[in-house]
C-alpha cells in the first residue's frame, strides 16, 4: 500500500506529534477547569457533612427532630429544627401559591395568546422583574407591602410571613413563567393542528392537549422555583423577622432557616462553638431538602417527558 | 364505476365546490383560480410537484389556513352548497364536519383510548364512550392490534399504527369529509398498504380528499385526480394552479394536457 514509507513519514509525523501535544495540553486545561467546580462542590458538601457531624456529637439527633423550640443562643439551648422548617415551608407555600398561577397564566398568555408585539414588550419586562436584586424585594415587602396589608388584615405584625411570602412569590414568578413558556412553546405545532382539526377550540386545545404535553417542563419549572424560594434569604430575613416560632400563622414574625444562618453569620460567633456548628446543621438541612426536590424533578421529567421527533 | 363520465359524477350536489379560489399568504399569491367539484363518496387525489399548492387548497377545506397568520382566500368554497368562508360559519364547528389526517402522524401524548375519546368529548358526545372507541378503532383497522393496550400512550405505537390511530380519531367524530395531507409519506410500504386499504373501506361512508406525492398511490386509491403545477413569477416566488382535473384513469392514461402527461410519466417533478 505504501510504496514510499519514508516520504509518508516525512509528510505526516511532524504534524502528528505537534497535534498530539496540543491535544493533551488542551485536554489538561479543560480538565483542570472542570475539576475546579467538582472540587468546590465536594469541598462544600464535605465541610457541611463534617461540621454537621460535629454538631450531632453535642446535640442528640432526636432532639433536633422533636424539640418544639429553637433557642441555640440561649443558656438553655433548644434545637428543634422544625421551628425553622415550618417557617421556611410557610413562606415558600405562600410564594408558590402566588407564583404558580401568575407564572403559568403569564406563560400561557405569552406563548398562545400574545401577538408578537405584546410578546416583545412583556418578555423583557419579566426579565427585568427577574433581575431585581432580592434585597430590594426585601425592603419593598417590609416598607411597602406590610403597611398596605396592615390596612386590610388587622393585627398583622410588622414582621410577618404573609408579606414576605407574597413578595417572594412575585420574585420567583419570572422563573416559572419563563421556563413554563419554553416548555409550552416546545409542544409541536402538529399536536395543536391535530386538536383543531377535531373541532377543538383554542381553550380546549390549550387545556387538554398543550398543557398535558408540556407537563413535565412545567412541573420542573415549579420545582426549581420552590427550591429557589426555600433558599431565598434576603426577602425573608428582612420582612419575615428573626423570631423562631413553631406554627403556621402567617401574621406573626417567624424565622426561616436562611434567616437563622444570616443572624448567626453576622454575629461574632467564634469558630468551633456550638452556634457555629448549628449553622452548618441548618445548612445541611436546607441542602438535603433542595436535593430531594431536584432528584424528584429529575425523576419526574424522565418519567413524563414525551419525545417528539 | 370508471365508465361514469365526470359530469354525471359531479352533477347532483358536490360535497365541496371551489369557484375562482385564490389563496394568499400575506401579500403573495400562493394558488390561483382553482375551480373544482369534489363529489360525494368519492376519493379525490391531489397530485403535483412540491410547492404547487395542493396542500394549501386542502387546508382551505377545513379552514386550517385560518391558523396561519396572514393567510387569506378569495373566491368561494362551498360545502353542500354553503359558503365555507361566510361570516356565519364557525371554523370550529366546520372542522368537526370536515376531518383531517396529517402528513406526520400526530397522536396526542395521551392513552390510545383518550386519543379517540378527546374529539368526541369536546363535541358533546353523550353515548357509550367505550363503544365509540371500539367502533372507531375497528373501522380504522387497528382494533386487533391495540385492544389489549388501550390505556397505553398513543406515542408508543409504530408510525403506521399511529397514523391509523389518527384516522380512527378523525372518524370518531363522524365527519362528512376526510382530508388527508400526504398520510403515507412518513410510513413504510406495508403500513402504506394498510392505510390505502383503509381508504378503500372508508370510501363507502365518507368523501375523501387525499394529497399525495406518490403517483402509484393516487392511481390505486382515487376515483378522480387533480393535477396541480406551479409557475415561477417575476421575483422568484411561485404560484400554484390547477392544470387538469378528471377521472383518475384519464389523468394517468389519457391526459388532455402535456404537462400532466409529463408529470405522470415521471418526466418532471
Amino acid at each position: 500500500m505504501n510504496s514510499d514509507p519514508t516520504r509518508l513519514d516525512s509528510l505526516w509525523s511532524p504534524n502528528r506529534k505537534a497535534s498530539k501535544r496540543s491535544e493533551s495540553i488542551v485536554r489538561f486545561i479543560f480538565g483542570a477547569f472542570a475539576l475546579v467546580s467538582v472540587a468546590t462542590t465536594i469541598g462544600i458538601v464535605g465541610t457541611l457533612i463534617f461540621e454537621t457531624f460535629e454538631f450531632f456529637q453535642e446535640v442528640p439527633f432526636w432532639n433536633f427532630l422533636t424539640d418544639t423550640q429553637w433557642t441555640p443562643l440561649f443558656k438553655s439551648a433548644k434545637f428543634g429544627i422544625f421551628v425553622l422548617i415550618s417557617a421556611t415551608m410557610l413562606t415558600s407555600t405562600i410564594a408558590v401559591t402566588v407564583a404558580l398561577p401568575l407564572g403559568l397564566f403569564a406563560a400561557i398568555c405569552l406563548s398562545e395568546y400574545a401577538t408578537p408585539k405584546t410578546r416583545q414588550i412583556i418578555k423583557p419586562l419579566l426579565e427585568v422583574l427577574a433581575g431585581i436584586p432580592s434585597v430590594v424585594f426585601g425592603y419593598f415587602a417590609l416598607l411597602f407591602v406590610t403597611p398596605l396589608l396592615q390596612n386590610i388584615v388587622p393585627g398583622l405584625q410588622g414582621f410577618n410571613a404573609l408579606s414576605a411570602g407574597l413578595v417572594l412569590g412575585v420574585s420567583i414568578t419570572p422563573l416559572i413563567a419563563s421556563l413554563s413558556e419554553d416548555a409550552i412553546y416546545a409542544v409541536p405545532r402538529s399536536l395543536r393542528d391535530g386538536s383543531y382539526a377535531l373541532g377543538a377550540t383554542k381553550r380546549e386545545t390549550i387545556i387538554s392537549v398543550v398543557l398535558p404535553a408540556a407537563l413535565s417542563g412545567i412541573v420542573s419549572s415549579v420545582i426549581l422555583a420552590v427550591s429557589r424560594a426555600i433558599g431565598e434569604t434576603m426577602i425573608v430575613t428582612l420582612a419575615a423577622g428573626q423570631n423562631p416560632t413553631l406554627g403556621l400563622n402567617p401574621f406573626v414574625p417567624i424565622m426561616t432557616m436562611t434567616a437563622f444562618i444570616v443572624q448567626v453569620s453576622l454575629g461574632d460567633t467564634p469558630a468551633g462553638s456550638l452556634a457555629f456548628k448549628t449553622i452548618f446543621a441548618v445548612g445541611m438541612t436546607l441542602f438535603l431538602i433542595t436535593l430531594v426536590l431536584n432528584v424528584f424533578s429529575f425523576w419526574f421529567v424522565r418519567r413524563f417527558r414525551e419525545k417528539y421527533d | 364505476m370508471m365508465n361514469e363520465s365526470i359530469n354525471t359524477v359531479t352533477t347532483p350536489e358536490p360535497a365541496l365546490r371551489t369557484e375562482n379560489l385564490n389563496v394568499y399568504y400575506g401579500s403573495s399569491l400562493a394558488v390561483r383560480q382553482v375551480n373544482l367539484d369534489i363529489p360525494q363518496n368519492k376519493v379525490v387525489a391531489f397530485i403535483g410537484p412540491s410547492g404547487c399548492g395542493k396542500s394549501t387548497v386542502l387546508r382551505c377545506f377545513n379552514r386550517m389556513n385560518d391558523l396561519i397568520p396572514g393567510a387569506r382566500v378569495s373566491g368561494t368554497i362551498s360545502f353542500r352548497g354553503e359558503n365555507l368562508y361566510a361570516k356565519t360559519v364557525d371554523p370550529v364547528e366546520l372542522r368537526r364536519r370536515i376531518g383531517m389526517v396529517f402528513q406526520k402522524p400526530n397522536p396526542f401524548p395521551k392513552s390510545i383510548y383518550e386519543n379517540i375519546a378527546f374529539g368526541a368529548r369536546i363535541n358533546g358526545y353523550k353515548g357509550d364512550m367505550g363503544e365509540l372507541v371500539e367502533t372507531s378503532l375497528r373501522r380504522a383497522a387497528i382494533w386487533d392490534e391495540v385492544k389489549d393496550k388501550l390505556r397505553e400512550s398513543g406515542l408508543a405505537l409504530s408510525g403506521g399504527q399511529q397514523q391509523r390511530l389518527c384516522i380512527a380519531r378523525a372518524i370518531a367524530i363522524s365527519p362528512e369529509i376526510i382530508l388527508m395531507d400526504e398520510p403515507c409519506s412518513a410510513l413504510d410500504p406495508i403500513s402504506t398498504l394498510k392505510v390505502e386499504e383503509l381508504i378503500h373501506e372508508l370510501k363507502q361512508q365518507y368523501t375523501i380528499v387525499i394529497v399525495t406525492h406518490n403517483m402509484q398511490q393516487a392511481s390505486r386509491v382515487s376515483d378522480l385526480t387533480a393535477f396541480y403545477n406551479a409557475e415561477a413569477l417575476e421575483g422568484g416566488s411561485k404560484v400554484g394552479y390547477l392544470v387538469e382535473y378528471d377521472r383518475t384513469t384519464s389523468i394517468f392514461h389519457n391526459p388532455a394536457e402535456k404537462a400532466t402527461q409529463d408529470y405522470v410519466s415521471g418526466r418532471f417533478g
